[in-house]
């Protein structure tokens, strides 16, 4: 809410400066989004008297004026308004001004005459169109007649007035009126707020009653309504005095009625709305819910189609206004306006709420009944708008309120405890203290012990209802930077990471350590990647009801997808290294009401792992690079099982030649490989490597603990053994094969040369292993070493079909 | 020519070669020309026999002598001269240890993570565990438990993207308060937890938006917990996070599932409260939303609020990383370009 200080002022004998007062609120009720003059930046901006207008001879729109600013001469200005004339009181902008934008005024010739300043528009001098009165849209505006010719302008448009921008809280409703606000400084400056209301006088005979019936059947819809009636007004434009309160609150200036409406509704946070009597079609009140596809104009000229959750305002049954939100186009207050129809209510919140938000229809008046109405002040608003209307428009107040429905203002006893307010706060205060601000709060209280105090929350603070509530008051009031400061004391705390939470975190640093980054992408992509790279393949992805992108739609099922797109950012941008991991969760739905949520961990690598560098030049990342990443972690993370790499063509967005699946003891736990060329062209990428592992699997299979053997004080003999095998023959068997046959002392099997091409026959290869032997009782001989290497070599021989070259 | 002066003749003689000599081979050949069994100094001694007795002792000591300065002149030659080969190839082994070396492959962890394990680090540290949630949650964990019933103000304020009308992505940490007051056995101590994780929001992506970002929850809940403890442990976090000088201040706000509710300021690290852009020229950086454990909140997971209480509080590490590092776009932590990933290295 834009609270301005010079109406605070009228109530409260402030002596802080305004920003001071900001800070104040801030700190102790709501928060501040800003505070400011209208008259920030701007600068020689006088009270003008035009003297004399004359139209510009070269110009068919033009007109010289000579202007009175309080100078011993008049000054001369060229101004393009159509509205200007003699006699007004303008506003001027001298030579050397500032106006809105920060633009600087400088005086020069208009078409060879010679112009000193310029006369403004309100526009010009910073005010937004929404508060801008209208009458002036066509040109400048014109200031009374007895402003002082010379001074600034500020004063007398209230422009010098400091406007604290609140952001109020949903639970602070209280906050958006100017009443509250006089209420909470007064708590907590020590002020007596001398917050003035004005009495209602019924000058009229007429009975409200026989002029307007209201009959609220769902009083759910509308707890309060309440009528008067006004007759005889003359709409004209209302003081100055009060368009300057509207428009430093933000709300545009219209006529008397509607002014006085807005006054009341800044001032106790009462909406309320004015009915141009004679145009309502009849005049027997109610409330209902709107009926499904029910069509009507609000007064902005928009044809709304209403549905069965809004609700409206009628006489006979005939919309006249939805509820809270906005009026009717027919039966709005206008110039010819003569009796007028004034409501009070409180709409649901909940309704109004869901209605606006519908709508998209945001008001003054929907903010307020959104977040509740002051019960106690219902007819004391409407009282005084009545008052006003009639001191300002003229006319008559009929006799009498019409009343359909009436909720109580209660005051809420809440019981409260002083050790307990102390335990909670970690406070020391005594029960004066407590009592004390409850004083400041002026809220009413009995003391029942020495440790207990009965509170009496008014009704103008509804959210208060529990002892908690009334803790915050005390604590909000004797200031939070006064509680003290501790940390909890208490024994028996062991935190710590859990296994599994350790667990993913070693593989973080561990991919790391091996020149992987960690992305973290979206987890919600398109129902086609979500469903791509799965582990274990599942039909379909969990889909949002709503979305609000068609690339956020349904909730991933691999890591790989996302990865692949950060990728495609980077090479888009010519970055053509990218090493990238991410660890998180995939969601599988598996029948139950929420998917399962997996973590996973998953790897693309594209280009280089290491950048070229003088002395390293062209290692493009290739199969064995990221299989050497993905054995070394699962290695560091201690899977016990036996780990293998089978080759799967059966992924549709992998190289059916260059993928394997990863299984621990033939649990399938992940794949690794490079992704299918087709949908590497689909996202855009370049050959790119990538894997995806369960972490679930890796955490529920069996460890192997870290320990320590003897290293043998013999040495070792090697054997150096190459194969000529077909080519389809995979390392895996052979390797299994000689492991088989190796005998007791085989203690390392080495591959070192694969090689394949011109100088071998057509569909074979040759691999090349060391084997290593060792005995850790004693020095291996000669014989036992060939005797254990011949096994190896006849077996594989046998087995493979190998030659031995 | 008496031995004397023959001995002298072959010293001169050798110490000259020696010095003349300019490498080991020549060097060598000297030593064996000269020092053998074959060698002149040798012959000359053999013609001792007819030298009388007082002057063999005499000759016998000069030529030891001459044996001696031969064999010490040969041993620094040599010593010179390996040095000066040893010099020789390290000149040539020399390289320009100006340029670059090797580059190592090397990974960094993302900045939102390097923050989240910062804040789990300091508060492990302090005996609280850690509880990861689901991202996919039930609306009543979400909402209901947490005192937000349907049509609540608040709702408004956090745009959900549901899946079915019981199941949502979750908007906040906080289900995990609900869910850890109903799990944990209070007989044995208090409740000391934080739970960070991903949330959602049903928001367009812009430069201050994400539809997905972070959040950690902490909640404390036992027999003795007071504001004046949140107050302290806040102070805690944010001095470990963004420095020791810096103050915390609370403001009274607004959360369904706490009261009194907080908003938690800390003195702009920029410009340490004096007032710059960063904090919009207060002095003060909005952190964190905090609060007393609202009773309702409690109640609804089967604890009675008569007899325990406590705090909870809620930070965005997307946010803490923004202001720490003065990132502009909440999007670079979720587009992973790698240029932006690797700007946040230091490990010191």
């Amino acid at each position: 809410m834009k609270v301005s200080y010079q109406w605070l002022q009228e109530y409260l004998d402030l002596d802080v400066d305004p920003r001071d007062l900001a800070e104040k609120i801030a700190r102790t009720s709501v928060d501040i989004n800003d505070v400011y003059s209208l008259s920030d930046g701007l600068k020689k901006i006088v009270v003008g008297e035009v003297i004399e207008c004359k139209n510009h001879p070269d110009s068919d729109h033009l007109h010289i004026c000579q202007v009175d600013v309080g100078e011993e001469a008049p000054i001369q200005i060229v101004c393009g308004a159509p509205n200007v004339q003699a006699g007004k009181k303008v506003i001027v902008a001298l030579h050397g001004a500032r106006i809105a934008d920060n633009q600087k005024i400088k005086r020069g010739k208009i078409r060879g005459v010679e112009s000193n300043g310029m006369l403004c528009a309100l526009q010009e001098i910073g005010f937004s169109d929404k508060i801008a009165p209208k009458d002036y849209e066509e040109g400048i505006y014109f200031l009374p007649n007895d402003s002082q010719n010379g001074d600034s302008v500020f004063k007398y448009l209230g422009m010098d007035d400091t406007i604290i921008d609140t952001d109020v809280t949903p639970n602070r409703g209280d906050m958006l009126s100017i009443y509250g606000n006089v209420n909470d400084i007064a708590a907590f400056y020590r002020l007596k707020p001398h917050f003035k209301e004005l009495a209602v006088k019924e000058e009229s005979a007429e009975k409200t009653a026989d002029l307007v019936q209201t009959d609220i059947e769902d009083s759910q819809i509308a707890p309060t309504y309440k009528l008067r009636v006004i007759k005889g007004v003359q709409i004209a434009d209302s003081p100055l005095w009060l368009q300057i309160r509207l428009w430093n609150s933000g709300i545009r200036p219209v006529n008397n009625v509607v002014d006085v409406t807005n006054y009341i509704l800044l001032k106790y946070g009462q909406p309320l709305h004015s009915y141009d009597y004679d145009q309502l079609p009849a005049h027997n009140f109610g409330v209902r819910h709107a009926n499904e596809g029910e069509e009507f104009v609000t007064l902005d000229g928009d044809e709304q189609k209403l549905k069965e959750t809004d609700i409206v305002v009628t006489v006979n049954d005939q919309p006249v206004a939805l509820a809270g939100t906005m009026g009717g186009q027919g039966t709005a207050v206008n110039d010819n306006t003569t009796t007028v129809a004034l409501e009070a209510a409180i709409f649901d919140s909940v309704m109004v709420r869901k209605q606006a938000r519908r709508l998209d229809l945001h008001s003054e008046s929907s903010m307020r009944f959104e977040r509740g109405i002051n019960p106690a002040t219902v007819e004391t608003a409407l009282n005084e708008a009545a008052e006003m209307i009639k001191e300002l428009a003229g006319g008559t107040i009929t006799a009498g309120i019409v009343t359909g429905s009436e909720a109580p203002a209660v005051d809420k006893s809440i019981k409260l405890s002083l050790t307990k307010v102390n335990h909670v706060l970690g406070t020391k205060l005594t029960m004066d203290q407590v009592e004390d601000i409850f004083d400041r709060l002026a809220f009413d209280y009995h003391q029942d012990s020495d440790d207990q105090l009965t509170v009496i929350a008014p009704a103008r603070r509804w959210d208060i209802s529990i002892a908690a509530d009334l803790y915050e008051e005390i604590a909000r009031i004797y200031g939070y930077d006064n509680l003290p400061s501790t940390l909890p004391t208490m024994t028996r705390n062991r935190g710590g990471l859990t296994p599994r939470q350790r667990f993913i975190r070693a593989s973080r640093h561990d991919l790391e350590g091996m020149g992987l980054t960690q992305a973290i992408s979206y987890s919600l992509t398109t129902v086609e990647k979500a469903k791509q790279f799965q582990i274990t393949p599942l039909n379909e992805p969990m889909k949002l009801d709503f979305p609000m992108s068609s690339d956020h739609v349904a909730t991933r099922m691999n890591i790989i997808s996302g990865l692949l797109n950060d990728v495609a950012y980077n090479v888009a941008r010519n970055v053509e290294n990218v090493a990238l991991y991410e660890q998180g969760r995939v969601f599988l739905p598996k029948g139950d009401e929420r998917p399962e949520e997996q973590e996973h961990l998953a790897g693309a690598v594209t280009g280089q792992l290491v950048a070229n560098s003088w002395n390293k030049k062209d290692q493009p990342v290739d199969f064995f690079q990221l299989k050497g990443i993905v054995e070394r972690y699962m290695h560091n993370m201690g899977i016990a099982g036996q780990i293998s790499f089978v080759p799967t063509t059966a992924r549709p967005e992998m190289h059916p030649g260059r993928t394997a699946d990863i299984k621990i003891d033939n649990e399938l736990v992940g794949f690794i490989g490079q992704v299918h060329p087709q949908t590497a062209k689909e996202y855009k990428i370049p050959e790119t490597y990538v894997f995806e592992l369960n972490l679930e699997a890796l955490l529920a299979t069996p460890k192997i603990e870290n320990e320590y053997t003897a290293i043998s004080k013999y040495p070792s003999i090697t054997r150096d053994i190459a194969l000529l095998v077909d080519a389809d023959v995979e390392n895996a068997t052979i390797v299994k094969a000689i492991k088989q046959k190796g005998g007791a002392f085989l203690k390392e099997v080495h591959l070192f040369d694969v090689y394949a091409g011109s100088h071998l026959p057509v569909g074979k290869k040759s691999l090349a292993y060391t084997l290593t032997y060792q005995d850790n009782n004693g020095t291996l001989t000669e014989e036992q070493v060939n005797s254990a290497f011949d096994k190896v070599t006849t077996f594989l021989k046998d087995k493979v079909d190998a030659e031995i070259r | 020519m008496g031995l004397r002066e023959k001995l002298a003749d072959l010293r001169d003689q050798g110490l000259q070669d020696i010095r003349q000599s300019e490498d080991l081979k020549r060097v060598n050949e000297i030593r064996v020309k000269m020092l053998g069994k074959k060698g002149p100094i040798t012959s000359v001694l053999r013609g001792m026999r007819e030298l009388s007795a007082e002057e063999r002792p005499k000759v016998g000591q000069f030529a030891n002598k001459v044996r001696d300065e031969l064999t010490a002149a040969i041993e620094t030659k040599r010593a010179e001269l390996e040095q000066a080969a040893m010099n020789a190839k390290l000149a040539a082994q020399t390289i320009d240890v100006t340029l670059p070396g090797t580059p190592v492959a090397q990974g960094e962890p993302h900045v939102i993570q390097q923050i989240i394990d910062q804040v789990v680090d300091l508060f492990v540290s302090m005996g609280y565990e850690v509880a990861v949630g689901d991202e996919v949650e039930q609306e009543v964990y979400n909402f209901e438990k947490l005192n937000l019933p349907k049509d609540h103000p608040a709702r408004d304020m956090q745009d959900t993207f549901y899946v079915t009308s019981s199941v949502l992505m979750r908007t906040q940490t906080s289900p995990m308060q609900a869910r850890m007051l109903e799990k944990h056995d209070f007989s044995q101590g208090p409740l000391k937890m934080i739970s960070p994780g991903k949330v959602y929001r049903r928001d367009t992506d812009d430069a201050t938006h994400s539809h997905q970002f972070h959040q950690i929850e902490g909640m404390v809940v036992g027999k003795n917990i007071t504001m004046a403890d949140l107050k302290g442990t806040l102070e805690t976090v944010a001095q470990s996070l963004f420095g020791d000088k810096l103050k915390v201040r609370l403001r009274p706000s607004y959360f369904p599932f706490t009261e009194p509710s907080v908003e938690a300021d800390i003195t702009c690290f920029n410009c340490l409260g004096k007032g710059c852009a960063i904090c919009k020229h207060t002095g003060w950086i909005e952190v964190l939303g905090a609060g007393m454990v609202h009773p309702n909140v409690l109640k609804m997971s089967g604890v009675d609020p008569e007899e325990y209480g406590g705090f909870a509080f809620g930070l965005g590490p997307d946010r803490f990383a923004m202001l720490k590092y003065g990132v502009d776009d909440i999007r670079n932590f979720y587009l992973n370009d790698v240029r932006f990933l690797n700007q946040f290295d230091q490990k010191g």
